[in-house]
């Protein structure tokens, strides 16, 4: 499996940039942990050491979204806390992705009432919904190796020429 | 001595002049009366050595929406002498919603007004630090009231844009 | 390489370089005055999305301003817009570390307010699990306390025993940790076998593993220095702050709950009240690894004198009947659509009724004009008023003493913003 059974011969093998890039890129995402609120617990508990995520090379939690690739967003997130959450998700350098984790983040979940935000894609892209309230670690995990699957099938030109999003300076909210 | 006959003993001696509605529900002791009095009542409750309540634990208010007075405000305090709890309360009236901070007798009665204040909008007069507590400070409209749909008012919470 | 001479010309290149820029900055001296600096609402030590203002002199926090409401979900609404069954979900997420003992303080108010009475093996059962969640809850205090001043150890060996107790959980009601597991007039299901040889397991290990907790770090130089002194509050202070549970503890006030106001069968249990008069940030952190401990000997006391008997009480009108029986018998499923349907209707009046939650006094206000749901219902949460503590606590200190005083005060934003 992997790449060593590739090796075996005569040390080397043929491969398109583009596979090895993605390659590189899926095996070490390091996620953004947004946690908000109880979701946050259950995304604690994928790092602990029964459930571990450090086996899909993501457990280098970066709490700075300069260096992170993958936003765990984990809890309710409300109209105060979405200029925030938005804010650091502009910070983030492409190629970035999005998981909604929980019924709150990706709907507004249990909460229909008048701070909660009904769903976090009314101001920006989702790539995984995440069921469950909260999901169980596994299930983040699961929703791990989706996002790993589809940065696989992604082109190294494809995040070329991206314009840089533009940062307000001053924000008062 | 009860609580309830202390309580009304205390009080009636001290304030004369105030009329006091003290009731029992379910064990536990309602103190009603005009809101006037608030800060003198708060204070005398707390430092009574024979009552101690010094724990604040709560600040409160109802919206009774159709009542003659619209709002009530309630305190919960506590006498860890008396390990004992009563209720105070007092109307407001909508044409008048302003009363009494009690933050400088309990200090922690602070964010509960200020709660109170972002919830129903009731004016808490002498406050150290007043404003909104929860929402932001722009928003308009006071959540708790019985007149404000469970959803909100649409826009009135400003979104961040979504770009494409 | 120019040489930099004095402090004064440092000082005024400093601003040279910067006036020379587009500015609007109209201090004098740059290097001489205070900065003001904010801290989350999206930090890893806030726990949560508290954030903080704070005007720093150098390294030293001269004021600090704590601004919440990142995390306001609107309970006390949505409380008086559903019935009293349809909340009990909602209070699991409310002190989102400890959801059973939240469970229960909810229950009991209604109960309170509706004059039901559950079983005795039901209240038993309720002390139970709100002692294992208190437990759970101090687990997680320590672990980030600890984490939060360097020793990320500690925080995963805590998580490691949070675990068991969350299986435990998963037995008893199939859910992690937002349980709902009570219900009005009693709780869901019985304790199984299964969980019952759990959790018997259970307070057989955990002593040893949390003295194991407690020898590596309760003699390490750093995390005893970085404590010690630091956020210290008065008893005096304590109380007027309103503080609660073990932060008033903390502070030496023997103030519990379980004992001032003895709810459920606390007044039958044999358990000491850890007190520390410090009041600073290492005598929180012992509270509550003492509180740990007690919880351990009342969970034992508790399978001694556990009776059997029903769960739940028996009073149609108020309560939800078994689901078997809603499908075989007329009266039940009547009971049943007219609960679901309309709500159990307390009486009018008001109640305000209170637990000792790890965190401090979890209490419910609820006003009933015999309704379905309630006309109001005031959440007082521990957590909230203990944050009111932080402006007090961290004056003076240095911006890195911020976060040990924060995880000493082990505040859930859940509960502090509702
Ligand atoms: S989905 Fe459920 S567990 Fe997750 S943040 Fe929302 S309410 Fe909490």
């Amino acid at each position: 499996m992997g790449l060593e059974a590739k090796l075996k011969q005569d040390g080397f093998f043929t491969s398109t940039v583009d596979a090895l890039v993605a390659w590189a890129r899926k095996s070490a995402v390091w996620p953004m942990p947004m946690g908000i609120s109880c979701c946050a617990i259950e995304m604690m508990a994928s790092g602990d050491p029964r459930y571990d995520i450090a086996r899909f090379g993501s457990e280098v939690m970066r709490f700075t979204p300069r260096q992170s690739d993958c936003m765990i967003v984990a809890g309710t997130v409300t109209y105060k806390m979405s200029h925030v959450v938005k804010k650091i998700y502009d910070q983030m350098p492409a190629p970035k992705w999005v998981i909604a984790m929980g019924a709150c983040t990706s709907s507004g979940g249990m909460y229909r009432s008048y701070p909660v935000v009904q769903g976090i894609d009314q101001f920006m892209p989702v790539d995984i919904y995440l069921a469950g309230c909260p999901p169980r670690p596994d299930n983040l995990l699961n929703a791990l190796m989706q996002i790993q699957e589809k940065i696989g099938r992604t082109k190294a030109r494809d995040f070329q020429d991206r314009p840089l999003p533009e940062l307000p300076v001053i924000q008062n909210n | 001595m009860d609580l309830k006959e202390l309580v009304t003993y205390k009080l009636k001696e001290k304030f004369p002049e105030v009329e006091f509605d003290i009731t029992d529900y379910k064990e536990q002791l309602a103190v009603t009366f005009d809101k006037k009095n608030i800060v003198n009542v708060a204070s005398f409750l707390k430092d009574d050595p024979d009552l101690q309540f010094k724990l604040c634990e709560d600040v409160t208010a109802i919206d009774w929406a159709r009542r003659k007075n619209r709002f009530a405000v309630v305190y919960h305090i506590f006498s860890l002498k008396l390990n004992s709890r009563i209720r105070l309360k007092s109307d407001v009236d909508e044409s008048d919603l302003s009363v009494d901070s009690v933050a400088f007798v309990w200090k922690t009665a602070d964010w509960h007004e200020r709660e109170t204040y972002d919830m129903y909008g009731i004016i808490f007069n002498n406050h150290p630090d007043f404003r909104r507590m929860y929402m932001p400070e722009e928003f308009e409209y006071y959540p708790l009231r019985k007149d404000f749909p469970l959803m909100g008012i649409p826009g009135s919470l400003p979104l961040p844009k979504k770009d494409e | 390489m120019e040489k930099i001479t004095s402090r004064e010309e440092v000082s005024t290149k400093i601003l040279q370089a910067l006036l020379n820029q587009e500015t609007d900055i109209t201090i004098e001296d740059a290097l001489e005055n205070e900065m003001i600096l904010n801290m989350g609402p999206q930090h890893p030590a806030t726990h949560g999305v508290l954030r903080l203002l704070l005007r720093l002199d150098g390294e030293t926090v001269m004021a600090c301003v704590p601004e919440l409401g990142y995390l306001h979900r609107g309970y006390e609404k949505m409380a008086e817009n559903m019935s009293y069954y349809e909340f009990i979900p909602h209070t699991d997420r409310l002190d989102y570390l400890s959801p059973m003992a939240n469970n229960v303080a909810w229950v009991m108010a209604v109960e309170k307010l509706a004059g039901i009475e559950a079983p005795p093996r039901a209240q038993y059962i309720r002390m139970m699990v709100s002692e294992l969640a208190r437990i759970a809850s101090h687990l997680l205090a320590i672990g980030a306390l600890t984490m939060d001043v360097g020793a990320l150890t500690v925080f995963l060996w805590t998580l490691r025993e949070r675990e068991k107790i969350l299986d435990i959980w998963d037995i008893l009601c199939g859910a992690r940790f937002t349980n709902s597991y009570t219900r009005i007039g009693g709780v869901a299901n019985d304790v199984q076998p299964e969980a019952l040889a759990k959790i018997k397991w259970f307070i057989e290990q955990f002593e040893e593993n949390i003295d194991e907790c407690e020898r590596l770090i309760n003699t390490n130089r750093i995390f005893v220095e970085r404590l010690d002194s630091v956020g210290v509050i008065s008893a005096e202070d304590a109380i007027q702050i309103g503080f609660t549970g073990p932060n008033l503890r903390g502070s030496g006030v023997e103030f519990d709950l379980r004992r001032a106001t003895p709810y459920m069968f606390y007044n039958e249990m044999d358990f000491k009240i850890p007190v520390y008069k410090e009041g600073d940030c290492l005598a929180r952190y012992f509270v509550r690894c003492d509180e740990t401990r007690e919880s351990i000997k009342i969970i034992r006391q508790i399978l001694d004198k556990m009776p059997q008997g029903e769960v739940i009480a028996n009073n149609p009108k108020r309560v939800l009947p078994k689901k078997t029986e809603i499908y075989s018998k007329m009266e039940e499923l009547i009971h049943d659509f007219m609960i679901v349907n309309f709500g159990i209707n307390p009486p009018v009046g008001e109640v305000y009724s209170a637990v000792e939650n790890p965190k401090g006094e979890l209490g419910f206000y609820l006003v009933s004009k015999g309704e379905g749901s309630p006309w109001k219902c005031k959440i007082r949460s521990p957590s909230m008023v203990n944050l009111q503590a932080l402006p007090m606590l961290v004056k003076g200190h240095m911006i890195s003493d911020v976060v040990a005083i924060i995880g000493s005060l082990d505040p859930v934003m859940g509960e502090a913003d509702k």
